[in-house]
């Protein structure tokens, strides 16, 4: 069992009491909700003549359903407008602060938490979304929650938790050029598996972490459920600090950035804390990745050639299979050189400024090719006024790109940004499950921000490192 | 104490569902979540597996005329991976299933069904490939589950099953209403919250 590390801390002093099934009751410091996952959780406690509990600690954003062209109301699509306007009424009715489209503060709640000061270190963070692990990029407990939990939450403000293993991921060495987090974390999940992380949490350290930017940590860290693990950390230090200074909550009130300090710095994992295991990965050996399968396990560098499901162990090998005849590819062929239709630059993972800002230093002056329809969703309202300011918008615009307003959108295709038929999109997003981004037979190509910006030049998977 | 009804066994007839990683868009492809209640959301258990683009129904055991009374799902490793959307064990207990026996489970999926009273129960690759077989050789036979004494029984033999222990003590002792243990001690909570540091 683990001892002294972050999530130790953080656990114990957020527990209320251990529950008679042996699970654990957490006091939950932020409670973010969207509208897909809350408004049957509302629907709950109404039935059962509840209040929410602690509104003061919830908060509340739209992104899944949003359109990204046209936001004005009743939204096109009936669904949406009713799952908009359910959560606007709920959050009304509980007094629960509600970034909503004409607020300037809405986006993807993974995004909004963070740019807003809201996810601070030390708090035990829930959302009814499984990339809530993004919040642990800050030294923050993050967990994705369902809905009968959410209505745990809403109505009590803890939740019923058995206590996960700790496995330390040290991260050495240093990243090539063009070689980024999403790199990193796509090379974990192919070494550790998809289910590799279930029971665990991972703590992510070592210099390459502590090098990272807060928008790399984040990228690391929303991707640890792919991995199996439910929440993901990594230690704040300075750089959290710096980021931490400079967000609304802070800058109007710089005395409590003081006062929190001391606590932020007494959560860090101990010198000589204990983890379950360790595992430990070189930097200076991952170049840009791409996936080959329907998994976000199956991975390969740029350079390498798709794996023989035959080398694989048994339990892998049905996987591959089916996936590599869902991708129409083979054991041996590379993935550089495969044709894209769509390019997606978006998602809790990979839509934040430094994203656009590198995504763009490819695109300038260039041309999207012919072949392919490119998009840039900004993750907020915030990121994309950002961007506009450094006329970010203008270099994609000029490139082809089609410059969207901010929401969740060709990650899951709930709104109306969808693959059509069998696709191939080259996506900064997490997940290729098949049907992930709206169509069955749609063909999703997991990369980072620079690697599609690439892609949708040459219209076909391309190693970026070659281009400049 | 107890909050919620005893579920000390399950028994029904079986359905299998093979394949690794089979993930929560697959079990409820996220453009039918667009509702704001669970209701109605059987029919689109495994929807893009079932009908194909044309409407047409594809060949998929949900769609089976044999296995339109199963309640007992057996499936492989990391069943439920991906998203937290409760929406997939819902879909999944409102076409029908009770139980799922299957090699492992992806975390949030097997609290969410826990939240539903739905068992999970995890066994040996092996045995879960063989009752697979049996399963399609032998459709509309029964499978029991004793959750209690962890372990199932099927074609006159008995094997042994694992489930996580506060899942079964939650299952078998009927408190697995978490809302109602969490609501019981309001105080204690208020208390908790103002030892934190940035609780204001």
């Amino acid at each position: 069992m683990s001892e002294g590390t972050l999530y130790d801390k953080v656990w114990d002093s957020h527990k209320v009491r251990e529950l008679p099934n042996g699970q654990d009751q957490l006091f939950v410091g932020l409670h973010l909700i969207h509208e897909v996952t809350s408004p049957q959780a509302f629907g709950m406690i109404r039935e059962k003549g509840m209040e929410v509990a602690y509104p003061e600690l919830t908060h509340a954003t739209v992104d899944h359903i949003i359109p990204t062209k046209d936001q004005s109301r009743p939204f096109k699509d009936d669904q949406a407008e009713q799952m908009m306007a359910e959560l606007e009424s709920n959050t009304l009715e509980a007094n629960i602060k509600f970034a909503g489209p004409t607020s300037g503060d809405q986006g993807i709640v993974h995004v909004v938490g963070p740019e807003r000061g809201l996810t601070q270190p030390g708090m035990t963070i829930v959302c009814g979304d499984s990339h809530t692990s993004t919040h642990g990029a800050f030294g923050a407990l993050a967990f994705g929650i369902g809905t009968t939990q959410i209505r745990d939450v809403l109505a009590t403000q803890t939740i019923a938790l058995g206590r996960q293993k700790v496995r330390k991921i040290e991260i050495k060495g240093e990243l090539g050029e063009y070689v980024t987090a999403k790199d990193i974390i796509l090379t974990i999940i192919r070494h550790l598996g998809t289910d590799g992380g279930v029971g665990h949490v991972y703590e992510y350290g070592g210099p390459a972490i502590s090098k990272l930017s807060m928008e790399g940590r984040m990228s690391i860290c929303n991707m640890s459920i792919e991995g199996g693990a439910r929440a993901g950390y990594v230690n704040p230090d300075e750089t959290t600090y710096e980021w931490l200074k400079s967000t609304d909550t802070f800058k109007k009130d710089p005395k409590r950035f003081e006062e929190l300090l001391p606590y932020w710095k007494s959560i860090r994992s101990e010198e000589g804390a204990k983890y379950d295991d360790i595992f430990e990965i070189d930097c200076n050996k991952i170049e840009p990745m791409v996936t080959w399968g329907t998994t976000p396990g199956q991975g390969i560098g740029i350079s390498e050639k798709i794996p023989d499901p035959n080398s694989m162990v048994e339990s892998k090998r049905e996987s591959a299979i089916r996936a590599q005849n869902h991708m129409r590819v083979s054991p041996g062929d590379d993935m550089k050189g495969y044709k894209i239709d769509v390019a997606f630059i978006g998602s809790c993972t990979n839509s934040r400024l430094s994203d656009l800002r590198e995504a763009c230093k490819i695109v300038d002056g260039k041309t999207v090719s012919s072949d392919v329809r490119a998009m840039v969703v900004p993750g907020s309202q915030r990121v994309k006024l950002a961007a506009e300011e450094e006329g970010l918008d203008k270099i994609f615009l000029e490139a082809g790109f089609d410059w969207r307003l901010a929401g969740c959108s060709m990650c899951l295709a709930m709104n109306e940004d969808q693959l059509i038929g069998d696709e191939a999109c080259a996506s900064s997003s997490n997940r290729n499950f098949i049907g992930r981004q709206g169509s069955k037979d749609g063909r999703t190509i997991l990369m980072s921000p620079v690697m599609v910006a690439a892609a949708a030049i040459t219209g076909e998977i391309t190693d970026v490192r070659e281009m400049i | 104490m107890k909050n919620s009804p005893e579920i000390k066994y399950a028994i029904g007839k079986g359905i299998a569902i093979r394949g690794s990683d089979i993930d929560t868009d697959q079990i409820i492809p996220a453009r039918y979540l667009k509702a704001i209640t669970f209701d109605g959301l059987g029919e689109f258990a495994f929807r893009d597996l079932r009908i194909g683009s044309k409407g047409e129904l594809l060949d998929h055991p949900f769609n089976d005329e044999e296995y339109q009374n199963a309640s007992i799902l057996v499936v492989n490793s990391n069943f439920g991976c991906g998203s937290s959307r409760e929406h997939a064990p819902q879909a999944l207990m409102r076409w029908g299933i009770k139980a799922i026996i299957g090699h492992s489970f992806a975390e949030i999926f097997s609290g969410n069904c826990l939240a539903l009273g739905v068992p999970v129960v995890e066994m040996d690759a092996v045995q879960i490939e063989k009752l697979q077989e049996w399963i399609e050789l032998n459709p509309g036979e029964e499978i029991h589950i004793d959750i209690v004494g962890e372990e199932i029984e099927y074609n006159l033999e008995r094997i042994n099953v694992k489930i996580p222990e506060s899942h079964r003590k939650a299952l078998v002792e009927g408190i697995w209403d978490t809302t109602a243990l969490l609501k019981s001690n309001p105080e204690e909570v208020k208390q908790l919250a103002g030892e934190i540091p940035y609780i204001k």
